[in-house]
C-alpha cells in the first residue's frame, strides 16, 4: 500500500489523459452524482454527499471537502461498455441482392475514475454475460479491452446499500488497475493507493507516492470498516435461490405487483441487467435499413411477446421474473448472484419497492415450510 | 478454445430458390434457401436459424429439412408482422440468415429405441428433419410413430410426404384433427388420444414433442402416464428471441436460455417450471 496526497490525484488524472484516456468520473449534474468527463479534481463533487432511501435521493453539503464522500448515483458504468443504443449493421438491397455491413465499433480508451467495489463486481458479471458464453459480443469486448479502472473504496455507505450482504464490498478486492481510499484526518487529505494490475503499476510508478506507514494503513482499513458497519440495507442470502424458486406462487408476488408500476426504472439503473431488443428502421423506399440494439427490460409487456400474446402479461409475473432472475436463476446461469447490492433499484423506484424487503417477506412466510408442515 | 465463430449477430445473404405453399392460401409456406457465396452452414434437426427481412425484422425458424445439394428448407406460418411480410416474398429475392443455433433433437440417443414423434400444428416442421433422418437410417431404430394433431383437415401440412410415410410399413403414422369435415375419415380429437393407444415400449422409447405449449403439456402427461420416463421425453420450447446467442435475455425460462440451452430440452430439466404459469 502506498500513499498519495490530494493534489497527486490531479496529476493521476492528467497522466491518464496524457496516456490517451478520456477520464470519466463522478460529477455534479441535475442534482445528482453522474458520470462524465473529468479534467481535474476541480470537476469532482467536493464537499457533497447523498442521502438515499426507498424512492428517495437528495444531495447534501458535507462539513468537509471530501472528493468521494457519496455512494453511487443513478447511472452505472455499463452505459459506456453496453451502450443504451448501438447499431449492429446496415442493410441494403440492390440489383445484386441483399448486403449487410457490420457497423464500425467505437472503442475509445477510457479511464473510469471512482468505480466502487460493487461496480467492479457488476463489471465482472457483465463480462460473463457478454464474453464468457459460447458466443462473444465483440463490440462489448473491444470497448471493455480499452478501459483503465481506478477504484475508490467507500468510506461511508448509502441508505440503500447492502454490498456486505452480497460480499461485493465495500472494499475493492480485485478487478481494478488502481484502488484509492480517501482519508481526511487532522487537517490532512490524502489517499492510500493499491495496485491491481500491470497497467496499474505502470501508472503508479509515475506518481509521486510514498510507502504507507502503519497509521495510514490502519486509517485506510478503518475507512472501509466504517462503511461496512453502516449498510442501509441487508439481505439474508442463505439458500436464497431455492427459497425463491420454491415460492413461485407465493401471495407476496401479488402484493408487491399491486405497488409496482412496471416502469422498468430498476432494470435501467441496475449495473448488471443486460437485456436488449433489436429494432429495424428502413428508409422510405425500403431498400436500406439500420438494425439497432437497445436496452430493454423484463418489466415491459412486449418483452415476452410471442405470436398470440405475451407470456408474462401480468405485472406479477414480470416482477417475479426480475427478482428471481437477480437473486435465484442468475446463479444457475452464471454461478453468481445477479445482484451486487448497490441499492440503485431501491433508491430509483418511484414507489420505493425494496428488493431486500421483498426477499425478507418471502423468507418470513416461506410456503415450502407450510407445505411440508401442513 | 476453438476458433471463434463469426459475428453471430450479422446475417449472411441467402437466396430464396423456391417458395412452396404448404396450405391453401399460403398461410404456411416453405422456402428453399441457398447461401450467396460460401457454403451452407449445415444444421441439425431441432436447431433453428434467425431469418431476417430487410427493414421488417427477424424471426427464429426451425430447420424443416436439409435440401439437396447445399440448400436449406424452412417452413413458416404467417402469424404476424414479420412472417406476413415474408409470405409476400418470391423466389429470387434474398433474405438474411444467421445460425444454426440451439440444441438438436436426440437422434443419436434414440438409436435402438422406439421413437415417438408427437407434433401439433406447425410443430410438425421442426420434427420433419427427424423423420427424414430416422427413415434414412431405419435399421438403427425400433418402432417409429408419428402422431400428428392439427385443427382441421385443411390444415394438414406436408400432405404428399405424409401419404408417402403412411404407405411404408416401417413407420406408424396417425393424424388426428380437432374438428372434422364431411370428407374426413380419420381420427378426431386431441393428439394425446393417439399416445394413449400405446403400441410402444414406454421404458425403451424416446419421445420428441413439438407444438403449442398447452398441447405439449397434455402430451407429456399422457406419455408419463404410459410410463415414458421424463428424461426420455424431449420438447422444443418457444419464447421471444432477439439474439439467439444468449445475451438479449428475452428467451429466459427460469434459469434456462431457450436459445442456447434449448430449444430442445429433456423434460426432466423443465419439470420444476412447467406447471408455473407466466414464467
Ligand atoms: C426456436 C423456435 C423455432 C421456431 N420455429 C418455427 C418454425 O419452424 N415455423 C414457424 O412458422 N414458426 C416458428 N417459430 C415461431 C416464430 O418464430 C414466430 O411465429 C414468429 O417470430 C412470429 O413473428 P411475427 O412477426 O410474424 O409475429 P408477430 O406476432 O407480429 O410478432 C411480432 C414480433 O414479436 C416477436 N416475436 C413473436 N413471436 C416470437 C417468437 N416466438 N420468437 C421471437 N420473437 C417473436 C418478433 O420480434 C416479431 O417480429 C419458432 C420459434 C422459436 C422460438
Ligand atoms: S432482471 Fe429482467 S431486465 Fe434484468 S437481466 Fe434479468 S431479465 Fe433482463
Ligand atoms: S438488483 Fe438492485 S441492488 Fe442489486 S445490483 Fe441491481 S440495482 Fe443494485
Ligand atoms: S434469444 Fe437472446 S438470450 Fe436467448
Amino acid at each position: 500500500m502506498q500513499v498519495i496526497e490530494r493534489e497527486e490525484l490531479d496529476r493521476l488524472i492528467g497522466l491518464l489523459a496524457g496516456d490517451g484516456y478520456e477520464v470519466i468520473g463522478p460529477t455534479l449534474r441535475d442534482d445528482a452524482i453522474q458520470y462524465g468527463p473529468v479534467r481535474g479534481i476541480e470537476d469532482l463533487p467536493a464537499g457533497w454527499t447523498d442521502e438515499q432511501d426507498g424512492g428517495h435521493y437528495r444531495l447534501r453539503r458535507r462539513d468537509d471537502r471530501a472528493l468521494f464522500g457519496y455512494v453511487v448515483g443513478p447511472q452505472s458504468w455499463k452505459q459506456y461498455l453496453f451502450p443504451p443504443s448501438q447499431t449492429i449493421f446496415r442493410a441494403r438491397r440492390d440489383a445484386d441482392g441483399l448486403h449487410m455491413e457490420p457497423a464500425p465499433v467505437q472503442a475509445p480508451k477510457r479511464a473510469f475514475l471512482g468505480m466502487r467495489a460493487c461496480e467492479l463486481h457488476a463489471l465482472a458479471i457483465q463480462d460473463q454475460v457478454f464474453t464468457e458464453g459460447p458466443y462473444v459480443d465483440e463490440p462489448y469486448e473491444r470497448r471493455r479491452g480499452s478501459i483503465f479502472r481506478v477504484a475508490v473504496n467507500c468510506g461511508q455507505a448509502g441508505g440503500t446499500c447492502f454490498c456486505v450482504s452480497m460480499e461485493t464490498g465495500p472494499r475493492a478486492d480485485r478487478g481494478f488497475d488502481l484502488a484509492l481510499t480517501e482519508i481526511l484526518e487532522g487537517g490532512r487529505h490524502y489517499f492510500t493507493l493499491e495496485v491491481g494490475s500491470d497497467a496499474g503499476q505502470a501508472v503508479a510508478d509515475r506518481l509521486s507516492a510514498s510507502q504507507a506507514g502503519e497509521d495510514e494503513h490502519r486509517a485506510s482499513m478503518a475507512a472501509t470498516e466504517a462503511a461496512a458497519a453502516q449498510m442501509g440495507r441487508q439481505l439474508d442470502t442463505q439458500d436464497l435461490p431455492a427459497l425463491l424458486m420454491g415460492n413461485l406462487e407465493h401471495p407476496r408476488w401479488d402484493e408487491v405487483a399491486d405497488r409496482c408500476l412496471s416502469c422498468a426504472n430498476c432494470t435501467m439503473v441496475c449495473p448488471t441487467c443486460f437485456c436488449s431488443s433489436v429494432h429495424d428502421s428502413a428508409d422510405l423506399a425500403g431498400s436500406e435499413a439500420v438494425r439497432e440494439r437497445v436496452w430493454d427490460s423484463c418489466f415491459n409487456q412486449a418483452f415476452s411477446y410471442i405470436a398470440g400474446g405475451s407470456i408474462r402479461s401480468t405485472p406479477v409475473s414480470r416482477y417475479r421474473q426480475w427478482m428471481t432472475h437477480k437473486l435465484a436463476t442468475w446463479h444457475e446461469q452464471f454461478g453468481t448472484s445477479g445482484c451486487v447490492g448497490c441499492g440503485r433499484c431501491i433508491t430509483w423506484c418511484p414507489v420505493g419497492i425494496d428488493i431486500t424487503e421483498e426477499a425478507a417477506a418471502i423468507r418470513a412466510t416461506d410456503q415450502r415450510r407450510k407445505r411440508r408442515d401442513g | 478454445m476453438s476458433a471463434r465463430p463469426r459475428d453471430p449477430m450479422l446475417p449472411r445473404s441467402y437466396r430464396i430458390e423456391s417458395v412452396e405453399s404448404e396450405l391453401p392460401g399460403g398461410e404456411v409456406f416453405s422456402w428453399t434457401l441457398r447461401p450467396r457465396g460460401g457454403e451452407l452452414e449445415v444444421g441439425q434437426p431441432g436447431q433453428f436459424n434467425m431469418l431476417y427481412q430487410l427493414g421488417i425484422g427477424e424471426v427464429p425458424i426451425s430447420i424443416s429439412a436439409l435440401g439437396e445439394d447445399g440448400t436449406l428448407i424452412h417452413t413458416i406460418r404467417d402469424v404476424g408482422g414479420v412472417t406476413r411480410n415474408m409470405a409476400a416474398l418470391s423466389a429470387g429475392e434474398e433474405i438474411g440468415v444467421r445460425g444454426p443455433f440451439g440444441t438438436a433433437w436426440p437422434v443419436a440417443a434414440a438409436e435402438g429405441h422406439d421413437v415417438l414423434l408427437v407434433a401439433g400444428g406447425i410443430g410438425l416442421a421442426p420434427l420433419r428433419p427427424v423423420i427424414h433422418h430416422v427413415l434414412a437410417n431405419r435399421e438403427r431404430y425400433r418402432r417409429i410413430f408419428l402422431l400428428y394433431g392439427t385443427r382441421q383437415p385443411a390444415d394438414i401440412l406436408f400432405r404428399k410426404e405424409l401419404e408417402r410415410w403412411r404407405g411404408r410399413f416401417d413407420i406408424d403414422v396417425a393424424v388426428t384433427v380437432d374438428r372434422a369435415d364431411a370428407s374426413w375419415r380419420g381420427d378426431v380429437g386431441v393428439v394425446t388420444r393417439l399416445i394413449e393407444r400405446g403400441g410402444f415400449d414406454p421404458r425403451n422409447s424416446i419421445a420428441m414433442v413439438c407444438g403449442p405449449e398447452v398441447m405439449m403439456r397434455f402430451a407429456v402427461m399422457s406419455l408419463e402416464r404410459r410410463g415414458v420416463p421424463a428424461r426420455q421425453i424431449y420438447l422444443s420450447m418457444e419464447r421471444n428471441m432477439q439474439c439467439a446467442v444468449g445475451y438479449c435475455g428475452h428467451c429466459q425460462y427460469g434459469g434456462h436460455f431457450i436459445c442456447k440451452d434449448g430449444p430442445v430440452f429433456p423434460y426432466d430439466r423443465l419439470e420444476p417450471l412447467f406447471d408455473v404459469r407466466e414464467l
